[in-house]
């Protein structure tokens, strides 16, 4: 058997908020958020990450996310190795403060959500 | 909920997941539930406490500060962002409750399209719009949408400032609550033989417009080509991007004005927020409007006299508004802004969101504690406020120009209006039929009081344009451009004929104002200590005016 922490992860990894607006079908929204301009306008991306060695962390996470899912301007999404101050992170629909911020070891099926706070008023 | 990846074969893994630190607290407020969201410093809340404290904190800060009257209309500024969606939402809620605790005025919601100031296509804007007429509609309300544009078709009495109701006292409030109370129960009582319950009365009190939500005399037609151009050209020759915010503000704040006078709201709830205000506070000080703190990030602002601001959302950090709009499903839309995509130091209100939010990343009472300073701010003059002082206003955000007039003497016969300035917004007239309120009121401000300026003991550096300058042409000193070499704000050139091909928006300056300081003390901040300080006129003139809005 393999051992766990090379078996590969999958899980969702979605930007801003499912804004609920009655009516309208999602693909003919104009915008939607804030964080997903970044991501090539796409809101939710199904991801499965490649197993490793070391074991998965959002940390790990946001490295594969710049590298892989990031289409321009870094450093409006990520800051040093955490995410620039202003974006909250939800993994699983609570606070990751709750969860170790950048130390929580991701599980199979986590759904993590980024949504900007910078954006709006 | 949608973001949960159920479509996947995968099996779980058999191991059990490692212990997470954190999650084996329970929320500090009932003990039991399972925390979904941690507030301040490490306060862990669960879902349903979490919406008692979000509700009960809007709730506490209307009931706190005791403005709005019950039956008042009232005007909700919604920008389709997370904060204001939020404050609709809480006032959707507020008006639904039972009759012991329910919100008691009415609502109407105007939202301003901004797209031509940043630069969308009218597919884009027209996309945005109907996303946004939705949810209105789910909302209820009656609303108003007004494009941007029409701030050039605005009456020249928007820039008056209608004298200020008496300051409602304690009692007056007690009272016009006890008999609006009595008036329902008085409605409920004849209405009981038809309606089944005393809220379906109040119900039809309170909503005469839900079968007609948009308002017919302002009929949705889009703005002309012609505006959406002069827009963008007025945008366009601000040239900095801190010098762009403000005006936009100063614009959106008159169009939202008179969307209320127009149609009789006698206050008007925008969805500022804690972060927010904070971030506004030290923008404010970094552009030189110390003197004015108080009324923009107070709770309420009465500057425009007969219409009210108040910020309910005053209270509510961003991180706490995100979680309530992601766990409750609060509608919202997103719309881009000048700032969108903008690099950190594009603009001073960039630089200062992302040092707000980067402190209060290491240290999570700064927003808090810059709040709470706010708090403290005093309007001045301190006593018989109610009376606003009788002084010139500043053109653009309308507070009371903090120059000394009494150093001010008329205009030397030689100056004639075009010597002075003109001051044109980036179009030529024919196109525009009704002048403009600048066009027509600035040229009539100058005429009749034209500051003298006087020079200098000894000449300063040069330098391309001192703010100090502008309060003398009818701007308060940071409405108009951030600080800086002036050269770059187009808003303000310095002699000469303007380089712009198009009349752009222009204020020309006579060569012998050149580096000229207006008499007059700096702005002081009035922190609520003891009476108000009395400026002293200085003899020699302004030599501290490049540092306005220090603390005195």
């Amino acid at each position: 058997a393999t051992p766990p922490a090379s078996r590969s992860l999958r899980g969702s990894v979605s930007l801003g908020d499912e804004a609920v607006c009655p009516g309208i079908e999602a693909h003919d929204r104009a915008w939607r958020g804030g964080a997903e301009l970044l991501f090539d306008g796409v809101k939710k991306h199904q991801v499965t990450l490649p197993g490793q060695e070391e074991p998965w962390d959002i940390r790990n996470l946001l490295v594969w996310i710049k590298k892989n899912l990031l289409k321009e301007r870094p450093e409006l999404f990520i800051q040093g190795d955490s995410v620039r101050p202003g974006i909250l992170v939800l993994i699983n629909d609570a606070d990751w403060e709750l969860l170790g911020e950048l130390d929580y070891q991701l599980q199979d099926q986590d759904s993590i959500l980024f949504i900007s706070t910078l954006h709006g008023g | 909920m949608c973001q949960v990846g159920e479509d996947y074969a995968e099996p779980a893994s058999e191991e059990p997941p490692p212990r997470q630190p954190g999650r084996e607290q329970k929320c500090v407020k009932c003990k039991e539930g399972l925390p979904v969201v941690v507030i301040r410093a490490g306060d862990a809340f669960c879902r349903d406490c979490f919406k008692a404290f979000y509700i009960h904190k809007f709730r506490a800060v209307l009931g706190k500060n005791r403005l709005i009257f019950p039956g008042e209309k009232v005007l909700l500024a919604w920008s389709g962002g997370p904060s204001s969606s939020s404050m609709v939402w809480q006032v959707l809620e507020g008006l639904s409750r039972e009759s012991a605790k329910r919100l008691r005025f009415v609502p109407g919601i105007v939202c301003i399209d901004e797209g031509a100031a940043c630069g969308l296509s009218p597919e884009a804007r027209a996309k945005t719009l109907a996303e946004m007429k939705l949810i209105l509609q789910t909302v209820g309300f009656p609303w108003h949408v007004v494009a941007l544009e029409e701030v050039f078709d605005l009456p020249p009495s928007v820039l008056r400032c209608f004298a200020q109701e008496p300051v409602e006292t304690e009692g007056a409030y007690k009272a016009a609550v006890d008999s609006f109370l009595q008036q329902q129960h008085v409605l409920g009582a004849e209405g009981a033989g038809d309606s089944p319950s005393l809220a379906q009365g109040e119900e039809q009190l309170s909503w005469p417009c839900t079968q007609d939500p948009q308002n017919p005399q302002s009929p949705d037609r889009p703005p002309t080509a012609a505006q959406t151009e002069a827009l963008s050209r007025l945008f366009d020759s601000v040239k900095t991007l801190t010098a762009k915010e403000e005006l936009l503000q100063a614009l959106r704040t008159h169009l939202i004005l008179h969307v209320a006078r127009t149609h009789g709201y006698s206050k008007v709830m925008t969805g500022d927020s804690c972060t927010r205000l904070a971030i506004k506070l030290m923008t404010s000080l970094a552009l030189g409007r110390g003197a004015f703190l108080a009324w923009d990030t107070g709770f309420s602002d009465e500057r425009h006299g007969d219409v009210v601001v108040v910020r309910p959302m005053r209270e509510h950090t961003l991180k706490e508004v995100a979680f309530y709009n992601h766990l409750f499903a609060v509608p919202s839309v997103f719309t881009p802004a000048l700032d969108t995509k903008a690099p950190e130091k594009a603009s001073i209100h960039r630089l200062m969101e992302a040092f707000m939010l980067r402190l209060q990343d290491q240290f999570p009472s700064t927003v808090s504690t810059v709040y709470r300073t706010s708090e403290k701010l005093v309007k001045a003059p301190r006593h018989g406020c109610a009376a606003s002082p009788p002084g010139p206003r500043c053109l653009l955000c309308m507070c009371a120009l903090d120059i000394d007039t009494a150093g001010l003497c008329l205009p030397s016969p030689g100056c004639s209006e075009e010597g002075i300035g003109e001051w044109v917004l980036g179009f030529s007239s024919p196109l525009v039929p009704s002048a403009p309120l600048y066009l027509q009121t600035v040229p009539r401000l100058l005429g009749l009081r034209l500051p003298c300026i006087c020079p200098r003991r000894s000449p300063p550096p040069h330098r391309p344009l001192h703010p100090a300058v502008l309060q003398g042409w009818g701007g308060c000193r940071a409405a108009v451009g951030g600080p800086g070499p002036a050269r770059g704000a187009a808003l303000l050139s310095q002699g000469g004929p303007p380089s712009l091909r198009h009349r752009a928006a222009v204020l020309r300056l006579p060569r012998e104002h050149e580096g000229l300081a207006l008499r007059g003390p700096p702005a002081t901040l009035h922190l609520g200590r003891g009476p108000a300080p009395q400026p002293e006129l200085l003899p020699q003139g302004l030599h501290r005016a490049a540092d306005p809005g220090v603390p005195g």
